[in-house]
């Protein structure tokens, strides 16, 4: 018996360079730039947190919404970081990582036709999860305002339809972010055309060159924004899968509904260790930032030396660089990179129109230096030819 | 100045040219920077981290030696210390608070010449009042690096 998929999921084509990744992940001795999770294993007091609730046997189920002293502990971080008050009973969910965080805010708020619309280039999951969600999403490319999406560029792309706008910042794959002044142009536009906005940070902590602001502490955003952030990448917690998400409780509500079927909770142990981490986590991420910092000076300026055209990366652990003056297509880069030097990048396009991004390339610097500095000999050597 | 000490401390390999891209510098300035702190004596020597248990062959054998002394008068514990620390068996000494006041690692060939040198060099000292000697067993870490095997790197090649 043929088994047909769902219509909805028919209608996702798949990746173009699934082929590309196919041949990576099979590589080996390869140097990658290509991966997007830090190179650290989580510091080692959040480790044992989560033995030690293993230990104690917390192995079970908890609230839908996550353990209260989790969502305090949040709440206490934000207030204290940011100033900002989201009440632990009304206004936060625990999540299995930012991406379900996403993945709920998007199917607890669109209706069928509703656009989302996502300033490109992006993360991945942004534009197909809105897709299965039923929604029309709907690139705004901001490739000509530096990677940054701007008041004027939103104001333009807004139809009746648009219903919300979702950020990222520092962004994936550019680490470009924005300072409060810019949000609060965009800010404007959102309040003017009623948009709700979806605010992926989970990069924040991960901020090199001015401090981050949150969107939701922009006047009169708070009402309107699910802030959506995790411990994955500040504190090296990839593979604990956990996330958070703050926002109007109505909303939080329905998410949690959506929640409560789908995942029903998030792990345990891993929620007990995401609270040590805001606890006694802060020394460690001042720690992993120092090290990106220095990353991020080396790779940029060689990166400049080789001509690269790139935005500059104000966070997060990304270079989204133009290959254009090698007289390649990104793909093409890519591919030759990797067969000749075995150094893997992520081409462009993986982050959104084929157009626009087909010039570029990812490169992370979620490598320890060394490595680091024999790719960029390698990528050297290639231009060299 | 100190960045650049920090980072030297971490990777003695790097070169002025990476000093320099990482902190944002021109070449010229980090190569004087790096020039006057070797001229100081901030920067002592620079040498590889090995890792002993991978070395085919011989290994030295170590043990940290707690000695008690006697401070003497107008000198303190300097005097003595010196007189310890000269020996060229003696590769560590710290003055330490507790309840005793020298800490010493000492190398040598093998046990044999180790106990031998506690023996008759260190312990009829005049000013020291005791020892007791622990030899290295196993090194599971040492200056922040650790020895023992580390877990494999689960990551794949590719994450968005």
């Amino acid at each position: 018996m043929k088994i047909q998929i769902s219509d909805q999921l028919q209608s996702i084509p798949p990746s173009g360079i699934r082929e590309f990744f196919d041949l990576v992940l099979g590589m080996e001795d390869i140097i990658s730039l290509g991966i997007g999770e830090p190179d650290f294993v989580t510091p080692w007091n959040i480790c044992e947190a989560g033995i030690y609730a293993l230990e104690r046997g917390f192995t079970s189920y908890t609230s839908n919404q996550g353990i209260e002293s989790l969502r305090r502990n949040i709440s206490g971080y934000l207030s204290k970081r940011y100033k900002i008050k989201y009440d632990y009973k009304d206004n936060i969910l625990i999540t299995v990582g930012t991406s379900e965080g996403y993945d709920l805010a998007i199917r607890a708020i669109v209706n069928p036709g509703d656009e989302v619309l996502i300033p490109e280039p992006c993360y991945v999951s942004y534009y197909q999860v809105a897709k299965l969600a039923g929604a029309k999403p709907k690139y705004i490319p901001t490739k000509d305002s530096n990677f940054k999406l701007t008041a004027e560029g939103l104001s333009r792309a807004i139809t009746k339809k648009s219903r919300i706008l979702v950020l990222n910042y520092p962004a994936n794959p550019t680490g470009v972010s924005f300072k409060e002044n810019e949000l609060k142009k965009i800010a404007k536009v959102v309040k003017q055309h009623d948009l709700i906005v979806l605010s992926d940070e989970i990069y924040s902590e991960l901020s090199y060159d001015f401090d981050h602001t949150i969107f939701s502490a922009i006047p009169a955003m708070k009402e309107r924004t699910v802030y959506i952030n995790g411990f994955s990448k500040a504190y090296a917690m990839t593979g604990w899968r956990i996330g958070y998400v703050c926002g109007p409780k109505d909303i939080i509500q329905g998410m949690n509904k959506i929640h409560q079927y789908t995942m029903l909770c998030a792990p345990i142990m891993s929620q007990m260790a995401a609270s040590e981490a805001l606890l006694r986590g802060e020394s460690a991420v001042k720690a992993m930032n120092r090290e990106y910092i220095k990353r991020r000076n080396y790779v940029t300026e060689r990166l400049g030396q080789l001509k690269f055209d790139f935005p500059y990366p104000e966070g997060a652990f990304y270079i989204f660089a133009s290959v254009k003056h090698t007289g390649l297509s990104g793909k093409e880069f890519s591919y030759r990179l990797l067969n000749e030097k075995k150094v893997a990048v992520v081409p462009g396009v993986a982050f959104g129109s084929s157009e626009n991004n087909k010039d570029y390339i990812r490169i992370c610097y979620t490598t320890e230096f060394e490595k680091l500095k024999s790719a960029l000999d390698r990528i050297e050597q290639f231009l060299k030819g | 100045m100190k960045e650049i000490i920090e980072l030297l401390e971490q990777n003695a390999k790097l070169s002025a040219e990476d000093i320099a891209k990482i902190l944002k510098r021109d070449v010229k300035s980090v190569k004087s920077a790096i020039g006057k702190l070797e001229q100081k004596k901030v920067i002592l020597g620079y040498k590889a981290i090995i890792n002993e248990d991978r070395v085919e062959g011989f290994k030295p054998v170590r043990a940290i030696v707690e000695v008690q002394v006697a401070p003497k008068r107008n000198l303190g514990f300097d005097y003595i210390a010196e007189r310890i620390y000269k020996f060229p068996e003696v590769k560590t000494c710290y003055l330490v608070s507790g309840t005793y006041e020298l800490l010493l690692i000492l190398e040598g060939e093998n046990i044999h010449e180790v106990s031998q040198f506690v023996a008759e060099k260190l312990a009829p000292l005049e000013g020291v009042r005791g020892t007791v000697t622990h030899f290295y067993l196993k090194k599971y870490k040492e200056d922040g690096v650790v020895f023992a095997a580390q877990s494999a790197n689960s990551r794949n090649n590719i994450t968005l």
